[in-house]
Formats: structure tokens, sequence, C-alpha cells
């Protein structure tokens, strides 16, 4: 793996010219990773083996028509109908906040088929690609009163049937389905698209409404083999539904073909002036994987919507994007609690989100209307939210604000901790020194976090700084390295950090290596001081998605089309989100004197000439 | 009574002139039943950050010095034996630094105070006090207070050169966002720094080094836990009808100075201290000058760009204007860095004698 990682980096070498050194020793940090990264958006996931499954659910409301029943292993017809009670319960209630109709009797048509269920075997991985690639196409499954989300997969065996749900009526299509009955048929290869000519229309898929096409995850066992050792796969002797729809995929329960947690080898930290560091595994539940994914995705989307809409100049001014730096943001946030408290610097959407802010109040501040988070008054740099102190333009004065904010935690004893982060080029601001020594000497719970992503605007970490190790700049203050890219990483040396904090040992510095994809901001093309392969060197090896991604592809933690459903999701937000920013109106010309002063009398401003006398209320 | 208190300070000069001022004033207070107590402007200030400090767990001090060296000045003296090192901190060298922890400390809920040991050195860390403080509640819309008070010593002192004797009153004057408070004598001390430690915003109070040691007599409402003075209202100090002086600060003490004497020659100078720098009590100045039709600005601070210069620039918007009867005169310090030789510093500075020959090129005397 490292062979072809150092061939690639060569041949691009070769090819593009300068790769900074920090750049190619960040790649080798992450050469761990390199066969696990992809492009955030695969069209397909090449890596798909079709293997055995650990279980088979099926939900229906019917019991299992003569046409099914041929297609379900007999072993299992049985479990399906021991469950089957709890399952129509357990369906109705996950429906409910879906406000779709409840269904409580066989469906309306009336018809003898189970409805609209069709299994789709495929036996081969290129069928299943082929499979796959369709089923995008034909996936249509309405959830209104007609069907049931049904999931079904193949039986136990070892030569690799995995099936898939499409919505049809192919079921009545005779032969080729009765006749595979009995086998656990690599031959098999049972086409919706096939069996659908063979059929009267009028039997075919459920008239299909917009609103009612529902992408319905699918279970995918991904991998023959775990890639982590200590994986637990569950062997529930009971499946669990899986219905259909988005929400399920962050609910709380389990689904016995997912893995719930897995354990994950991390890299080892650098540590200064500490005995030890954080621990080499993380493990990641499926809940928070895919709650991650979904953070980081939505930021992702969120920075590139920016990037579109400052383009269109609907954004002006400042926009500092942190697309390529999620997981610093995200991984934070899961290693400590949100009554601790948070600062960073003017790159601080991505905070702002992880802090309580939602898209739609991000994106309005950016654009400068009223619904914005500061209702306009701040934009992309001054955003604030509960225990979040923005978003600050003066590089480097977020950090005596934050130690001034440990201060308060200390001295109001709640034991809470202050976050505060800086970048490569912050770090050496005369003020960060004088707070390390101040915020030594008083102990306070303070961890300082600087996101080294090579560049401080336009000058690399090289040209700028004499000593490079960020982490061991508080001299006094035991510091870490740690990788930025991998959210586990950045999760576990958090809460290593956050521990040491609160234990009273005082402050602690983090460096995490990351890497921003945009430039320095939306004024700043990002390559006239580095190269656009050293950019895409990165984004192909090290993006933190695409990491978490695989990760719990590998591990059989969601499926590929629940990861899809959640894009789907996320871009529809960000969508939303961009809609309500660009139409929402500019705030009043009333508001423009107000909030000078807090709990003030309402007082007059002199405005632009001396007959303009202008309100503030506060 | 009064009269024989301005006499006594005609005959005196320079710095002894406190010392026996004090004497005297001291003298008066042990001998019967008067009403008045006298007061250092220092323990005016140390009351009022005392009685702070104990009405409010959230007030903390830090600064330079201020704790176990009882302040740099002994402003601070023995507050830190009586509260402890949580509450008054003592701080490194390190201006930008600390002034940003106080900043970050009253964003999240507590309530400082940080002195700057004189106000030349907060230059240091003027973005922290611009930047940090004085803009965040507008850039959040209201949502992030920074409930802070910075004091220190503000203006020339004596014989201290030119570093350290800018007078900073216009500088933080210019800014939105902040209020600025000036007190001359003990009363406005102790009012002002109790008006700005209770304010919800971030407050300025320039303290002069001379005053720290003049004592005024102050009335018991005036010594009383709860009094503040309302920040924005200027004061009349002595009322006349021939031509009015605005002042802050020390220069308040030249300006009635200067009134009495120009009181022997029939002139009555209505004596205006202003207490607050932002906001400015401009209607408090145009009443006034509906009066007397004369203004007269003094100040220690550089004229170009100053408090007088916003001063006039007010007045000659507003309908004060029509009133004046001569245009508004600034006196104001020299308009270079502060020399050390005495007799160089002491004409850098406005001087009783320049007031009284202002009045009586404006009166046309």
């Amino acid at each position: 793996m490292r062979k072809m990682l150092s061939l690639i980096s060569s041949a691009l070498r070769l090819s593009a010219g300068r790769t900074s050194l920090a750049v190619q020793r960040l790649l080798a940090a992450q050469g761990e990773y390199v066969d696990m990264t992809l492009d955030p958006d695969p069209p397909q996931h090449p890596k798909i083996h079709p293997t055995p499954v650990s279980g088979t659910h099926r939900v229906k409301r019917d019991p299992p028509s003569e046409t099914l029943a041929p297609l379900v292993p007999v072993d299992l017809i049985s479990v399906n109908e021991a469950v089957e009670p709890d399952w129509t319960e357990t369906l109705r209630s996950e429906r409910s906040h879906r406000d779709k109709p409840v269904v409580t009797g066989p469906p309306a048509n009336g018809s003898a088929s189970v409805g609209p269920e069709v299994i789709l075997d495929v036996s081969t991985k290129d069928e299943m690609l082929t499979a796959l690639a369709n089923t995008e196409l034909l996936i249509s499954h309405p959830l209104d009163g007609a069907g049931d989300a049904v999931v079904q997969q193949a039986a136990v065996s070892e030569s690799a049937i995995t099936e898939l749900l499409v919505s049809s009526a192919a079921l009545e299509a005779p032969s080729p389905v009765d006749g595979a009955a009995g086998q656990k048929a690599p031959d098999r290869t049972v086409w919706a698209t096939a069996q659908t000519p063979a059929l009267p229309s009028a039997e075919l898929t459920p008239p299909l409404t917009p609103s009612s096409m529902v992408r319905r995850s699918r279970n995918v066992d991904l991998t023959r083999h775990p890639e982590s050792v200590h994986s637990q796969a569950g062997h529930a002797a009971i499946p669990e539904p899986q219905p259909a729809g988005s929400r399920v995929v962050v609910s709380a329960r389990t689904y016995a073909d997912f893995t719930p947690q897995a354990t994950f080898d991390i890299k080892k930290c650098d540590l200064h002036k500490l005995e030890e560091g954080p621990p080499v595994q993380a493990v990641l539940t499926r809940e928070e994987g895919l709650q991650y994914y979904r953070t980081m995705q939505i930021m992702r989307r969120m920075e590139l919507k920016a990037d579109q809409l400052y383009k269109q100049k609907i954004i002006r001014g400042f926009c500092h994007l942190y697309d390529g730096q999620e997981a610093c943001a995200v991984g934070i946030e899961a290693g400590i609690n949100l009554t601790d408290h948070l600062i960073t610097a003017y790159r601080a959407h991505g905070y702002t989100l992880t802090r309580g802010g939602t898209v739609r109040e991000i994106m309005a501040e950016l654009t400068g209307r009223r619904g914005g988070i500061a209702k306009g008054k701040g934009g992309s740099m001054h955003m604030y939210a509960k225990n979040f102190y923005g978003g600050n333009g003066i590089v480097g004065a977020q950090v005596p604000l934050g130690a001034g904010v440990a201060l308060a935690c200390k001295y109001q004893g709640k034991n809470e901790l202050c976050v505060c982060l800086y970048g490569d080029g912050a770090a050496n601001q005369g003020q960060i020194f004088e707070t390390y020594n101040m915020a030594s000497l008083w102990k306070l719970p303070c961890i300082f976090i600087c996101e080294n992503n090579r560049y401080g605007m336009g000058t690399s970490v090289e040209r700028a700084a004499a000593s490079t190790d960020y982490y061991k700049r508080g001299d006094f203050i035991p510091g870490l390295r740690v990788d930025g890219m991998d959210i586990l990483c950045v999760r576990e040396a958090t809460k290593f950090a956050a521990d040491h904090c609160r234990s009273g040992k005082g402050p602690i510095i983090m460096e995490l290596q990351t890497y921003r994809y945009h430039g320095h901001s939306m004024s700043d093309p990002g390559i006239s001081y580095r190269t656009r392969e050293e950019i895409q060197e990165v984004r192909s090896k090290s993006d933190p998605i695409s990491m978490l991604k695989d990760r719990m592809l590998n591990n059989n933690m969601a499926s590929v089309e629940e990861l899809k459903e959640i894009d789907v999701e996320v871009r529809k937000e960000i969508e939303d989100a961009a809609q309500f920013a660009t139409t929402d109106p500019e705030p009043p010309l009333e508001d423009l004197c107000n909030h000078i002063f807090h709990n003030e009398p309402p007082l007059e401003v002199r405005g632009t000439n001396p007959w303009v006398k202008l309100k503030s209320v506060s | 009574m009064s009269s024989l208190f301005s006499s006594l300070k005609m005959m005196t000069k320079g710095a002894m002139r406190c010392v026996l001022i004090t004497n005297h004033l001291k003298f008066f207070e042990t001998i019967g039943n008067f009403q008045l107590l006298q007061v250092t402007v220092r323990d005016a200030l140390n009351q009022a950050m005392d009685e702070e400090l104990e009405r409010d767990e959230r007030v903390f001090l830090l600064g330079e010095e201020v704790a176990q060296y009882d302040g740099a000045y002994k402003v601070s003296r023995g507050l830190w034996k009586k509260y402890g090192d949580k509450r008054i901190i003592d701080t490194p060298i390190s201006e930008m630094g600390f002034a940003g922890i106080a900043v970050g400390a009253a964003m999240a809920g507590l309530r400082p105070i940080c002195e700057f040991m004189t106000f030349n050195f907060s230059m240091q860390a003027i973005d922290q006090v611009i930047n940090s403080a004085a803009k965040t509640c507008y850039m959040s819309a209201g949502l992030q207070a920074v409930p802070i008070v910075f004091r220190g010593p503000n203006g020339a002192s004596a014989g201290v050169a030119a570093q350290h004797s800018q007078c900073f009153a216009a500088w933080y004057g210019h800014c939105p966002g902040l209020k600025v408070v000036s007190p001359w004598n003990s009363e406005d001390a102790r009012g002002l720094l109790k008006s700005a430690i209770r304010d919800d915003n971030p407050v300025v109070v320039l303290e002069n080094e001379l005053m720290y040691g003049v004592a005024f007599e102050v009335s018991e409402q005036g010594l009383s836990k709860d009094f503040t003075i309302p920040i924005g209202k200027a004061k009349v100090e002595r009322p006349g009808n021939h031509v009015t002086l605005v002042s802050h600060s020390r220069m308040v003490g030249h300006c009635l100075d200067a009134a009495a004497v120009l009181a022997k020659e029939g002139i009555e100078c209505e004596v205006i201290n202003l207490r607050t720098i932002r906001p400015l009590d401009v209607e408090t100045i145009e009443a006034s000058v509906v009066k007397t039709n004369h203004l007269i600005t003094v100040e220690g601070g550089w004229p170009q760009f100053g408090v007088g210069a916003e001063i006039c620039a007010r007045i000659m918007e507003g309908p004060a204007f029509n009133y004046l009867d001569a245009p508004v005169i600034r006196v104001t310090g020299v308009d270079i860095p502060m020399p050390y030789a005495k007799i160089l510093e002491d004409n850098s500075t406005p001087q009783i004698k320049d007031i009284i020959f202002s009045v009586k090129k404006t009166l046309n005397m």
C-alpha cells in the first residue's frame, strides 16, 4: 500500500511539480488509508462482494402468498411469521412521524400478490453492479396506502445471493421464479425489468407519485471479511425490519445485518511533554458513524453551496470555506459537550453548525438577511451561538478570548472547559504566547487547538514558522499532534485533552493536521501557492468523509444506499437553506443602529448628516 | 468657608497644593460636626471597587500589580487581602493577552475590571478593547454582551515624558460600542466607576494619576453603597452667565480655579464637568451656551481630532450655534509629544493663565 502511495506520489510529483513537504507528510500519515478513499459520491461502490447475509427479515402485512413462498427459503418463513405482528406494530410507529397514513389492512387493490415487491436475485458481482445501477432507476416504492416497506434478503447460502427488493408486481410472473424455487441460485437472475414486459401492465408497479418515491435502504452485505479485527457482527436470531425512509437510518434501532459497532485502529499521536497519549483504538457505533457522516456531509455541502452563492455574488465580502477540514469540527464536538465552550477564528461556518446553528441561519447570515444567525449584522466571520463565541476576524485575537472563557469556567466552577482554535498562520501571533503563559500559570481549563492546514493564506508553514511543530510551541504546555483528517483520531484526542483539562492539570495543545480544499477565502483561487495536483491528491487519499464512509461500508455498519439517502437528504436540506437564504428579506433599515449596547434604554445615533437622527434600541 | 477654601487653593502652587488642601480640610473635619467627608479620589475608587466586588460575585479585578502590590498607584489597596486570589488577579506584563482574557471572561458571564497600569499601555491591547469588546454586541445582533470595565490613569502625569503621558479620550471616544467616562473628583470617581461596573457594556474609565491624591468632600448620599452617576450626563459644577467652560478630568479643577480668578473681575464662568466623553452630553452644553453665548473647551489632550474638536462640531450642527456670539475656542495640550524638563512640561498642558487668557479673548476684553 505504501509502495503504491509512494509510486503515485512520485508520479504526481514528477508530473506536477511541487507538492509541499508538509503535504507529503500528511499523505504519508494517511498512508494506511490509501486504499480506502474514494470520491465523496461514487456512483457505484467498486468493492461490493456479494456475500452471505446474517439473517433475513421481512415485513409484510399479508401472510406470504403462494407466489412469494417459493422465493423464500423454507427455513425462514416460520421465523417471519413468528415475529410478524410485532413488526407491523413497529412499522406503524416508525411511520407515524413520517406523516404517512398508516395502513392497517391488506393492500387496497386486493391483489393476491404480496403487494409491491419483487425479489431481485443477483448472484455475481457484475450483476450486482448492474443491479445497483439499474435499481437507481427502478426504485420507486411508494409508501402510501398501497404498500409496505419490505426488505428481503437471501438465505444464508454461502454462494452469495444478495436480494434486493424492488417494487413491482413481478412476483406474479411465472416460471423463472417458480422454477428456481428450490435452488440457491447463482443462476437465478430475475430482473424486475425483465419480468415486467410479461405482465399485464395494470398489475405492474403501483402508480408512482413523486412525493411517494422513496429510495428504500437495502441491506447489502458488502464485505466477506470485515476489515476490523474487533468487529462485532450481530447474530441476532430475529432480524428486525428495516422500513424504508431515511429517518430510520438515524434511529436508535440497530439492525441485525449491520454491525452495531466496531473498533478501529487509529494513528498514534505525537506527544510533547506527555507520558501517554490518546488511545490508539476507537470504537465507533453505527449511530455515531451515521451522525458524523451526516454532519460532515452537511458541512461539505453547505460550504460548496456557499462557494456557488459567492460566485453568483449573492454572498459578498469574506467567505472562508471549511471543506476538507470537516473531521476537525465534527470530531472536536464529539469529544466535548454542548455545555463546554468553543471559540474559533474566521473559518467558522463548520463550528457554528456543530455548536447548534442551523444551516438556514448560517446561510442567511452569509447572504446578509434578517433570518441570519446574527440577523445579518455579522456576516461570515461573526456568527454566534450558545457557548460559541464566534467567528473572530482579527487573527489570533480569539486565543486570549478563549482563555478568558476558560477563566470564567474555572471561576464559576462548573467543570466546563473552553476549546480555543487558531490556525497555523495565527500560531505566530505574540498574544498567543502571552495566553499560553497565563493559561498555564493559572491552570485554565483550555484546549488550544491549532488547525494546521499547511497554509496561512498564501504562505506555507515552512515559509512562516521557524518551528512547524505547532504542538510543541506551547513549550511548557503539553501537546499532541493529531491526524486531523480522521474523525476518530480527532475525537479521541479531544476526549483525552478534555480529560486533561477537567482534571485540573491546566491547558493542553492539540495540533490537527488537516487540509483545506478551497483557497484561503473566496478571493483566493488557492492554486498560486500550491498545485491542483496536490489538492487532488489529498482529496483522493485523505478526504475525511470518504474515510468515514469506507470504514462504515467495509465493516458493514451502513449500506451504500443508506448513505446515499443521507446524501440526498443533505442536498435537499442545503437546497432548502439556500432557497431561504436567497429569498429572505434583508434586515430592515430600522435595525441599522440597534444592538450597539446591551440592556440599554433607547438612544439616539447620529446619521450621515446632522439632520439624520437614528434610533438605537438594544 | 468656600472662599477660604478657594483662596487657600489659589495661594499655593503645584503639588504642594494637594497636600495643603488635604491637611487643611482634615483640620476642618476634625473640628466639628460638618456633614462632609473628605475622600481622596484614590479612596473613592477603592471603595467603589470594594463595594461592587462585595455586591456581585461575578465582579473581579485583573491587571498588573493589582493584588499583592496593592495596585501600582495603590488604588486597589487592601482588596487582595479581603477577596483573595480568585477575585483579584495579578497578571504578567501581557496587556494584549490579559485584556483579551478579560474580554473573554466577560463574554462567558463574568464582570471583569481590567486595569491598565496607564492607558498608554492599553495601546498594546487596543484591538481587544475595540474589536473584541466594543463591536461584539453589534456584530452578534445583541446575542453576545460584554460587561467589562477597562480602567486606569490617563493623560499627563508629572515628569514621565512622552510615552507615558498621552490622553486617550479622543481615541476611545471615537468608537461606537464603547462608553467612555472621565471622572474629575471623588464623587465622580465613585459614582462613575460603580455605574461602569454595573453596566452591561464595555466602559472605559479614564482616571488621572495626579488626581488620585486629591481629596474632595463627598456628601453622605455620595457615600452610599448604591450611589451611581448616570453615564452620559454632564454636571454644571459652577453656574455662571458670561462664558461656558467645558472640561473633563483634571482640567475641571483648572477651570474652576480660573473661574474663581475671573469672578474677581466680574466675569462669571459656567463650568461644566463633562463626566462622560462618550456618549457626549451635548444638551447640557447647548443649554449653557444658550445662556452664556460663549463657549470654551478645555482639555489636556492634543487638539487635532480631540474632545474639543468634537464639541465644536456638535455645537455648530445644533441649535446652539445661533446663540454663539463668538466662535468656540479650544484650549488644549500643545501638539507635541510630552517633553521631560519641568519648564517644558509645564508649558505643554493648559495652565490657568491660558484659560483666563482665552476667556478674555473670547469676551473681547
